[in-house]
């Protein structure tokens, strides 16, 4: 820490920055890759359990939960564009709408695993026995695959807030913004990922 | 000998106190040779628990029946070993520690691209190492499912499975980190006129190595979390009896671990390719098919991963599909050491300590690679299967290969690194014991596995008895080198020699700076003007 020519260096090059972040993102991709593969396996073997499966989500919860994060997209996308052409207020109340959508998600699924949880839909639960084994590995792959997006929703949550206090004090600014730029990315990653989530799982007739 | 004055001699070392001095100033620091260093020091320690593991395994098998211990011990003892060596040394060895420390120098950079990422990663692989020693000795038992937690016995068995995972998970946090940095660095800190082509190919390797890291690594990520997520909730994924295929589980391991043998290895050939040209005094022979056969390898060692599971049942197709594939994945290897052996012909060999390790390292990997091919053929690998063989093979490729090329690498820079010279002497001396040892140890597994003596059993029937003994007197053997080979070294560290900066006549980058290098590397970030091996002239290089 004593060593301000190896500290100076992380602020020197954007473009490394955001090479940086694309290779990020290329892992975080690989790791939901892997859930996918899982899913697209059984439900290869189980087709007609996936589908019966499929109909006890909610689509009015996982329709909602799009269109809240489809419009968070939007809204940190807009909040780059505010602080490149100086309008930091703007970007800093986009942030945080952006934040308050990424809560509003994180709530509603908190309520349809609640609802799901209270019919004993869940690994092991009383819902599931005597289910055949493509509709236990259905729920499975949902928990799995939803929850893990829920946690990168949730750290999505925690950098936009950590971004919004950063350009409050002036740390990124319209000169410096690779960092906003970088957990806009992110927040999109977070998204995209979604985007495939609602078909696989809500959408199955 | 380099006559003229390095760049930066009167300028403050690395190794000099920083700031208030103190332990914080090394695990605190974001300096890429400090961490090197950092990684080096936690890497060798757990190399010598694990090492200390398979001396009391060789134990056990020196005679029948339980010898110092019961099966259940001895299955902790090899997951352990496996988990050890395999997670904490022989995966990120050469790039954690010479890539940390050589990679920015050798591209004439001040430092990695992200220098405080670069920190945490090291951080990662701390708090990994201590959650997996912590799965030895809390819970309910040592994990023995092997280092490959194979389901369902992974999903099933009451030991401290889940911890030993988590921690392979966040060692595999810390190897991502890795290999984006040293990508990114690759791409955006090369001084000026270092072209692609310009490059040492150490950097080649790293670069290929970064790749496999970044492509490979998350779908471990995800198969270990989905064994903790199975060992908890029962989610079924990969249980039987819950409609889920533990074959899958098998495919979704061996994705990355396939790969992960590369990111052991490719760096490994990376760095003896840097020791020969040195000592034969040569221009490497082939600079781009070594440059592009790093890169062939990742490709290709990203589809062959099934070879580990010809016998799991998966039918004809992909049997034939991925031994054709294991075939073709051994030539650009073979392009390497025939390049090597190409660099050595008519060259004025030195045979200086790092070159006799190098030369080591070129001969155990042809047999542990071509060991290797004999298990791509489908018929043979029926009745090699789980046998002394495999870990014969794979103690030829990771220890003669990985370890004997840290081991030269060590040699190599170690002068650069500490400032200091070890005894060349005794570094010979400590060749034999591990020369001999090393080949009575493993050799004896391949003549074990191909009489039939199965892997991982704590026992043995008579008929092996020899077998075994001769591989245990060959492990003692062994371990007496690597202790001349650490205690020669440790021992230069207190009380070696000062080193000058470029004591082997070497020609790339990092033997213009003093030794130890200065704080910010170079005072002026240098132009390159040619290749990185101009030992002949009017050749171009």
């Amino acid at each position: 820490m004593s060593d301000p020519v190896h500290e100076a260096l992380d602020h020197r090059d954007p473009e490394g920055a955001r090479v940086g972040m694309w290779l990020f993102l290329l892992t975080e991709m690989l790791l939901f890759g892997g859930l996918f593969l899982l899913y697209a396996v059984y439900r290869g073997r189980y087709p007609h359990e996936f589908a019966s499966a499929g109909k006890e989500l909610s689509h009015v919860f996982g329709i909602a939960n799009t269109f809240v994060l489809l419009t968070s997209s939007l809204s940190v996308a807009c909040c780059l564009t505010a602080l490149q052409k100086g309008q930091k207020r703007l970007c800093m109340t986009l942030l945080a709408v952006t934040a308050l959508l990424a809560v509003t998600f994180l709530v509603n699924k908190w309520l349809e695993w609640g609802a799901k949880i209270h019919h004993g839909l869940y690994p092991g639960g009383p819902g599931l026995i005597g289910r055949p084994p493509g509709e236990v590995l259905f729920f499975g792959l949902y928990y799995s695959t939803t929850g893990l997006h829920g946690l990168h929703v949730l750290a999505g949550l925690i950098v936009l807030v950590v971004v919004l206090g950063l350009v409050a004090v002036d740390r990124v600014t319209p000169d410096d913004h690779v960092l906003l730029e970088n957990a806009g990315l992110y927040w999109h990653l977070v998204d995209v990922v979604w985007i495939f989530i609602l078909p696989l799982f809500y959408l199955t007739v | 000998m380099s006559q003229h004055e390095p760049a930066g001699a009167d300028a403050r070392s690395y190794l000099d106190r920083q700031g208030a001095g103190g332990l914080w100033s090394w695990i605190g620091s974001v300096d890429h040779k400090r961490i090197g260093v950092l990684y080096l020091t936690l890497m060798v320690t757990m190399f010598w628990v694990a090492v200390t593991i398979g001396i009391l395994m060789r134990i056990e098998q020196w005679t029948a029946g339980p010898t110092i211990m019961q099966p259940a011990t001895y299955n902790g003892l090899f997951t352990v070993h496996g988990v050890i060596m395999i997670f904490m040394f022989v995966v990120p060895g050469l790039p954690a520690v010479f890539g940390n420390f050589f990679l920015p120098i050798l591209i004439g950079a001040g430092d990695v691209s992200f220098p405080r990422v670069n920190l945490a990663s090291w951080w990662f692989f701390v708090t990994g190492a201590l959650l997996a020693v912590l799965s030895l000795f809390t819970g309910s038992g040592a994990p023995d499912t092997g280092w490959t937690f194979y389901a369902p016995y992974s999903l099933r068995t009451g030991t401290n499975v889940s911890l030993a995972v988590f921690a392979a998970f966040v060692l595999g946090m810390s190897s991502i980190l890795t290999g984006i940095n040293f990508i990114t660095t690759v791409h955006r800190l090369r001084a000026p006129g270092m072209t692609w082509h310009r490059m040492p190919l150490f950097v080649w390797a790293l670069y290929a190595t970064g790749w496999i890291q970044v492509i490979a690594t998350p779908i471990i990520g995800i198969t270990l979390l989905l064994v903790i997520a199975e060992r908890f909730f029962g989610i079924g994924v990969f249980d039987p009896a819950k409609g889920g295929d533990p074959l899958l589980y098998q495919h979704l391991f061996w994705i990355y671990s396939h790969p992960a043998v590369y990111v052991m290895i490719v760096p490994a050939m990376g760095a003896i390719t840097e020791i020969i040209p040195t000592f034969a005094r040569r221009t490497i022979f082939g600079y781009k098919a070594i440059a592009y056969s790093s890169l062939a390898i990742a490709a290709f060692g990203s589809i062959v991963w099934a070879h580990h599971m010809f016998t799991s049942g998966m039918g004809e197709a992909a049997n034939l599909v991925f031994s054709l594939f294991t075939f073709i994945v051994a030539v650009p290897s073979a392009i390497k050491v025939f390049n090597w052996t190409a660099t050595l012909y008519r060259g004025s060999i030195e045979l200086a300590p790092p070159m006799l390790y190098a030369l080591t390292f070129i001969f155990l990997f042809s047999l542990g690679g071509l060991t290797g091919v004999m298990q791509g053929a489908l018929a043979l690998n029926v009745h090699l299967h789980d046998t002394y063989f495999i870990v014969g093979h794979f103690h030829y490729v990771m220890f003669g290969g990985t370890g004997f090329a840290f081991f030269a690498a060590l040699l190599y820079w170690f002068p650069k690194m500490f400032g200091r010279m070890y005894c060349r002497a005794t570094a010979v001396v400590a060749w034999v014991p591990l020369f001999v040892g090393f080949n009575l140890f493993y050799f004896s597994m391949l003549v074990l596995g191909l009489m039939g003596m199965p892997r991982r059993y704590f026992d043995h029937l008579p008929q092996f008895h020899t077998g075994h003994s001769v591989a245990t007197v060959g492990a003692f053997v062994l371990v007496l080198g690597l202790a001349i080979f650490f205690g020669n070294l440790v021992k230069a560290l207190f009380r070696g020699e000062r080193a000058p900066a470029d004591p082997w006549g070497g020609r790339t980058l990092e033997w213009t700076l003093s030794s130890p290098p200065p704080v910010e590397n170079f005072a002026a970030i240098p132009t390159i003007t040619g290749g990185p091996y101009a030992y002949n002239p009017g050749r171009k290089a």
